[in-house]
């Protein structure tokens, strides 16, 4: 009980870390950004022709010209009070629109992940089942190629494939053009979705995938499995009883662990498909100097992807025995 | 002694690995060259060769499970038929067992009674488990505890079970005492005494010639990559019953005999000189050592050196 307290704690500790670190580096790079706020959002004829008041007015709005210590703390103060503060360019609590967002964009990152992991997985273990046949050949073949691929690349191949060319899907957005939001249905929302979660899933089965194979066949090769080939077990029944088991470990860290790629290849992604998620408005918030929103998203998106290491974590010391049982003993 | 069936003969086996030397060119390792042994129900057999001399190499060519790129040469009989890669494949777990060096060779995620049950279920394979579990003093729950909780004493004795699982006929024991005491090794080789006074022929690899005495009834001595002398324990205790200079030299090496080491090391496979591997080591070497040599009977063993009588 006491090391299960420990490594909670331990964890706990680690992430206001980082968060703190992220924040302060989110930070830092919009400061010093050379994008003038004002001329971004309101355009320099526009401005032109605003009083020396009304410019005043924007500046004090935008923040321009506040220390940006004084800034940061002011909204690290609010931050730890559970107020994110107001988003400067959609005027809602930055906690709305990165719930209106996210909730958009983890329908997609929660398809790739499952498509990205399910199919890497399989096609790992029959990659490296049947090492260097040619089953074995396409699939790796594949990976590398795909793993070489930037990802917007691929986009914009998908997006010419199946939407310019045979027009079987939408462009982009996340819902039909000028569509009332009462009149989008489930169907709506997953045509949507298929070519952005399509291209997220593609860069994420290659990595899956390469690292299921490496492992299947160091497995393969072990000491254990020549022993159960010595005692007669067949091919079958060392994946059933040996590959699977100690496969499935390391493919658990690498499927939580690879929660971070998703999110990350889903900035692009959103970007390329107009698709108003997470990504875009980050994105979106960075070009417009809209910090708090940006450090909101910041923050948030690093708490998931150290959660979803968190996870892999405690999950490997459930499932292992070895650490399992073995701290038991201890 | 009364004449029993030979349920083991390999006769001039070899393992060779296929290379690819700078890339392009592709050579053959031969790792065993030439290996004679015979083994006879209830009789335990040691082979004694030095640590990355092939001896497991040999255990895998027997059972079948050689890496990929090895090629087979020569000839094994198992009862009485040759023994093709299809009745390995058949008999191996079964009739022909291995007992491994230790439980690395366990799969390390899986529980004990479940891995030597080979994930089978059903009663039969349980109660025999059990049958077998109980002649060895091991506990029930020790089928539910994953190789890393074992103890030393239970490692042994587990691993000696999964031998038992099948009906051997044939028992490999690929150096099963690695640094244990004298204590424990005659305890563990009493396991395969008993599996082959109840009429298992029982394959002893190991690298420790002074083990192999106090148990075989049978010594082979291996030097790279050949069998150089087959000989009965009994001929250990004198050097003048020995037949090949290296076996000789072993017996010299021995404590009880004085520690007494010759210079040099084994011939790695690719420099190995022409005829007798042993020959440049050899005090007796002459023009002749330099042919091959045939391996033959000389006073009830065999040996592989033209100079014994
Ligand atoms: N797949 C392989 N390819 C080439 N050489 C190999 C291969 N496997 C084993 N060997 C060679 O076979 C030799 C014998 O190894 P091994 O049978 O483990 O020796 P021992 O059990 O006597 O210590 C090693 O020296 C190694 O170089
Ligand atoms: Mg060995």
């Amino acid at each position: 009980m006491r090391h299960h307290l420990l490594f909670i704690g331990k964890n706990l500790i680690r992430m206001i870390l980082l968060l703190f670190g992220v924040s302060v580096a989110a930070f830092i790079l919009v400061s010093v950004s050379p994008i003038d706020p004002l001329q971004a959002n309101v355009g320099q004829a526009a401005l032109g022709s605003m009083s020396v008041e009304q410019i005043e007015k924007l500046q004090d709005y935008w923040g321009v010209g506040q220390p940006p210590l004084q800034r940061f703390l002011a909204w690290a103060s609010d931050f730890f009070r559970g107020d994110m503060g107001i988003s400067l360019l959609y005027r809602q609590p930055v906690l709305e629109v990165i719930k209106v967002k996210l909730a958009n964009s983890l329908w997609l990152m929660c398809i790739a992940w499952v498509i990205s992991g399910v199919v890497g997985f399989v096609l790992g273990i029959i990659s490296g089942l049947k090492k260097d046949t040619w089953i074995d050949k396409l699939i790796k073949g594949y990976s590398l190629l795909i793993a070489s691929t930037p990802a917007f690349w691929l986009a914009l191949v998908l997006l010419m494939v199946f939407a310019v060319w045979l027009k079987v899907l939408p462009i982009g957005l996340s819902v039909p053009i000028g569509m009332e939001a009462s009149g989008v249905t489930i169907g709506d929302k997953i045509q949507h979705a298929i070519l952005p979660a399509l291209t997220l899933s593609i860069t994420g089965i290659s990595n899956i995938t390469l690292h299921t194979r490496e492992k299947m066949i160091d497995i393969m090769e072990s000491d254990y499995v020549l022993f159960a080939r010595a005692r007669g077990e067949s091919t079958w029944s060392i994946v059933k009883n040996h590959g699977l088991r100690n496969v499935i470990l390391p493919a658990l860290t690498l499927q939580f662990g690879s929660i971070s790629e998703i999110f990350g290849g889903s900035v692009l992604v959103e970007q390329i498909f107009s698709y108003p998620g997470l990504g875009q408005a980050a994105v979106t918030a960075g070009t417009g100097s809209d910090v708090p929103l940006l450090l909101g998203i910041t923050v948030i998106s690093a708490a998931i992807v150290f959660g979803g290491n968190l996870i892999a974590n405690v999950l490997y010391g459930i499932v292992d025995p070895r650490i399992r049982r073995g701290g038991k003993r201890s | 002694m009364e004449e029993r069936k030979v349920i083991l003969d390999i006769h001039n086996f070899s393992i060779a690995f296929e290379q690819y030397e700078n890339g392009f060119k592709k050579t053959s390792l031969p790792t065993i060259r030439e290996l004679d042994v015979t083994i006879h129900e209830g009789e335990m057999v040691a082979v004694v060769g030095s640590s990355g001399s092939g001896k497991s190499l040999l255990a895998h060519g027997i059972l079948g499970i050689q890496p990929y790129n090895a090629t087979l040469g020569g000839e094994i009989i198992y009862d009485g038929e040759i023994l093709t890669e299809e009745r390995k494949a058949a008999l191996r777990g079964n009739e022909i067992v291995l007992v491994p060096q230790s439980v690395a060779f366990l799969d390390p995620l899986m529980k004990i009674g479940p891995q030597i049950r080979k994930g089978k279920k059903d009663k039969a394979s349980k109660e025999k488990l059990d049958g077998i579990f109980k002649g060895f003093h091991l506990k029930e729950e020790v089928q539910d505890l994953y190789p890393f909780e074992m103890s030393g004493g239970m490692n042994r004795r587990v691993l000696v079970s999964t031998a038992m699982m099948g009906n051997p006929r044939l028992v490999i024991a690929d150096e099963p005492t690695p640094g244990l005491h004298m204590d424990m090794v005659r305890r563990v080789m009493a396991h395969f005494r008993e599996m082959a006074d109840n009429g298992a022929g029982v394959l002893l690899i190991t690298h420790d010639l002074e083990q192999a005495l106090e148990v075989a009834d049978r010594v082979v001595v291996f030097y790279a990559g050949t069998t150089v002398e087959d000989a009965d324990v009994k001929d250990f205790e004198k050097e003048e019953n020995l037949r090949h200079p290296y076996s000789k030299a072993l017996w010299r090496a021995l404590p009880q005999n004085g520690f007494q080491f010759i210079d040099g090391t084994q011939p790695y496979v690719k420099d190995l000189p022409e005829g007798c591997p042993f020959g440049p080591r050899c005090k007796e070497c002459t023009a002749e050592c330099k042919k091959r040599i045939a391996y033959r009977e000389v006073r009830g063993g065999r040996v592989r050196c033209i100079h014994a009588v």
